[in-house]
């Protein structure tokens, strides 16, 4: 258990080492929550889904969708990680024929099961693939990754209800409890609180962690598993910037690339 | 001509049997399965059938998951907050991937009647037809519907069907050929074409019928597919004719009338009238009132016939 969750920590390290460099190559993006989802996107990839990069159709994979697509650099660092393109192509994100679109763009890359970018959206898609694997009788499992300013928008709400009716329990959500967003502190902008009881009531099984520890990351992912008849939120509390000191929790670095110098210090930090 | 059946009728018909032929096939709708008509699928396909409740915006993206795992969905609910409420789902999650959604919207148009201007969609041509990769299918009869539907399944990528509240003529026979893109004419004539769309088609026939009692014969043209559009059939109607009168259950602006005037002035420019919504909303009345009221008859065909003719050089 020591070794598997060491070894994810190191992969979430290399996640993060990816975003800093490719966000300073492409000189525009978002780090904040990238960074912010690291931990998450390592155990979901390189622990729990069943997945083959070098099959990226195969029917049987479980599917993940960005809805929080801004936070594309995350998901990217992953693909790469696990093979599904060289680590070298990270760094055309966001440069003119690149498939490493501002925001993940499915028709264009391998690995990406949805295009998103349009809060909201996402997470209704991950519904529907729910709907449709149970329909065909597969035990794929899908999974998807929510802002906790993203939930501010009323489509959450009505994917939350369909979810919670359809009684999808191969789905499971995990809610980036960063608590920013681009105009400041999401309490202060609009508060999204109590979220636990929010999704209870919408008849959602409901677990909280702290979104950096690998084990309890790890754990939350298998009760999801075992929770029959019921459709799984993992509330993680997280910081947004994670791992680069200069960038945690700060509310300007959601949507702006390091410099150089910056760069540096911060693949230093997370040598 | 005389049985007068809804587009959505046929729809929901249609629906069944491709339910049949198609185990992917599966079907959303946002509480208004019993208007829509997709009812009869939910009765004989439960477990392929999705209520998504009053949540238009989520039953499109949801429509798009679907999809990606190789489902067929038809999303069906009215035009209005199929195209209204939820555009941007449509645009983001079913459009931008390209992903094989159809949206079978019904009450298209001023025969929604009594319900009034908040439930006549007459800007869903306009807005469905901007979308890249979006086919539109605005059928005009019972037949046509059924023909739209089979060729829907059949094309890969998001397909727009325009369907109506109220009964309309059944103008197509049993040996009707249908092409996805090819517009069908109807009816030849050398002094003005008559373009039409929808449930208008049968009022253009009728408008040539009545132009043939004064010597005027007119060519008319049933462009069941808005996009892509037969840009051969309207250049030739054109130049043919040398006038051309646009007919739509829909706003001027945006829908069939602005495709076949974009056409023609870069390829053909001949004098045109658009018979249409002419920028304002409906309101309530019998369908068949509100289309007098708006000048969606043959005689506002006529008229506008006779105007576009006098402006022939
Ligand atoms: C529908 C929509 N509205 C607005 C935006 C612009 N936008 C991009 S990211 C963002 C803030 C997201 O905050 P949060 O969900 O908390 O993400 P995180 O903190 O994890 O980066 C906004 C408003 C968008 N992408 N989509
Ligand atoms: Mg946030």
């Amino acid at each position: 258990m020591n070794e598997k969750i060491q070894s994810l920590q190191e992969r979430a390290k290399a996640i993060r080492r990816h975003i800093v460099t490719m966000l300073g190559e492409a000189g525009s993006g978002h780090p904040g929550g990238s960074l912010s989802a690291a931990d998450m996107i390592s155990v979901l990839y390189f622990d729990t889904m069943k997945l083959d990069p070098e099959k990226p159709d195969w029917a049987g994979r479980d599917r993940f969708v960005l809805s929080k697509g801004h936070a594309a650099p995350v998901l990217y660092a992953a693909l790469a990680e696990k093979g599904y393109f060289p680590v070298e192509e990270l760094k055309t994100l966001r440069k003119l024929g690149s498939r490493l679109q501002g925001h993940p763009d499915m028709k264009k890359l391998p690995g990406v099961e949805m295009s998103t970018g349009s809060l909201g959206q996402g997470f209704s898609t991950a519904i529907g693939m729910a709907l449709g694997l149970r329909l065909d009788g597969g035990n794929q499992r899908v999974y998807a990754l929510l802002g906790d300013g993203e939930v501010q928008e009323g489509q959450i709400w009505e994917a939350a209800m369909a979810a919670g009716h359809f009684k999808l329990d191969n789905l499971t959500a995990f809610l980036d409890y960063n608590n920013l967003q681009i105009d400041g502190p999401v309490d202060v902008v609009m508060n999204v609180a109590p979220l636990p009881e929010k999704w209870r009531a919408f008849n959602w099984h409901v677990i909280e962690i702290d979104g950096h520890d690998i084990k309890q990351i790890l754990q939350a992912l298998a009760e999801a598993q075992a929770t029959k008849g019921k459709p799984t939120m993992i509330i993680a509390k997280t910081v947004k910037g994670k791992g680069v000191s200069f960038m945690e929790n700060q509310v300007g670095w959601h949507g702006n690339a390091p410099k150089p110098e910056q760069v540096e210090q911060a693949l230093a930090e997370l040598a | 001509m005389t049985k007068k059946i809804a587009t959505r009728e046929a729809y929901g018909q249609e629906l069944v049997r491709l339910g049949a032929d198609n185990k992917n096939v599966v079907v959303l709708d946002a509480d208004l399965s019993k208007s829509t008509k997709t009812h009869d699928f939910m009765k004989t396909y439960p477990d392929r059938f999705f209520n998504m409740g009053i949540a238009e915006g989520n039953l499109m993206s949801t429509a798009a998951g679907l999809a990606t795992v190789g489902k067929i969905p038809f999303a069906s609910t009215f035009a209005m907050f199929a195209t209204g409420r939820a555009f941007e789902q449509i645009r983001n999650s079913i459009c931008y991937p390209k992903l094989n959604v159809k949206i079978a919207a019904t009450h298209a148009g001023v025969t929604v009647g009594e319900d009034g201007g908040s439930h006549q969609s007459i800007e869903d041509i306009a807005i469905m037809r901007a979308l890249p990769g979006m086919t539109v299918f605005v059928p005009a009869d019972a037949v046509e519907t059924a023909a739209c539907l089979r060729a829907a399944v059949e094309i890969q990528g998001p397909v727009y069907i325009r369907l109506g509240r109220s009964g309309v003529p059944t103008i197509h026979g049993e040996d009707f050929k249908f092409t996805p893109g090819e517009a069908v004419t109807l009816r030849q004539g050398s002094d003005v074409a008559l373009v039409a769309t929808g449930i208008m088609v049968s009022a253009a026939l009728e408008a040539a019928e009545a132009l043939a009692t004064v010597g005027i014969q007119a060519k008319v043209v049933d462009v069941h597919t808005i996009k892509p559009l037969d840009i051969f059939a309207i250049v030739e109607a054109a130049r043919e004719c040398g006038a051309v009168v646009t007919a739509e259950e829909h706003s001027i602006i945006g829908g069939l009338g602005s495709a076949v005037a974009e056409t023609l002035a870069e390829h053909h420019a001949v004098p045109l009238q658009r018979v249409g919504v002419r920028d304002t909303f409906g309101e309530s009345g019998k369908p068949a009132e509100l289309l007098e009221h708006f000048g969606l008859t043959s005689a506002g065909i006529v008229e506008a016939a006779k105007k576009v003719i006098a402006k022939k050089k």
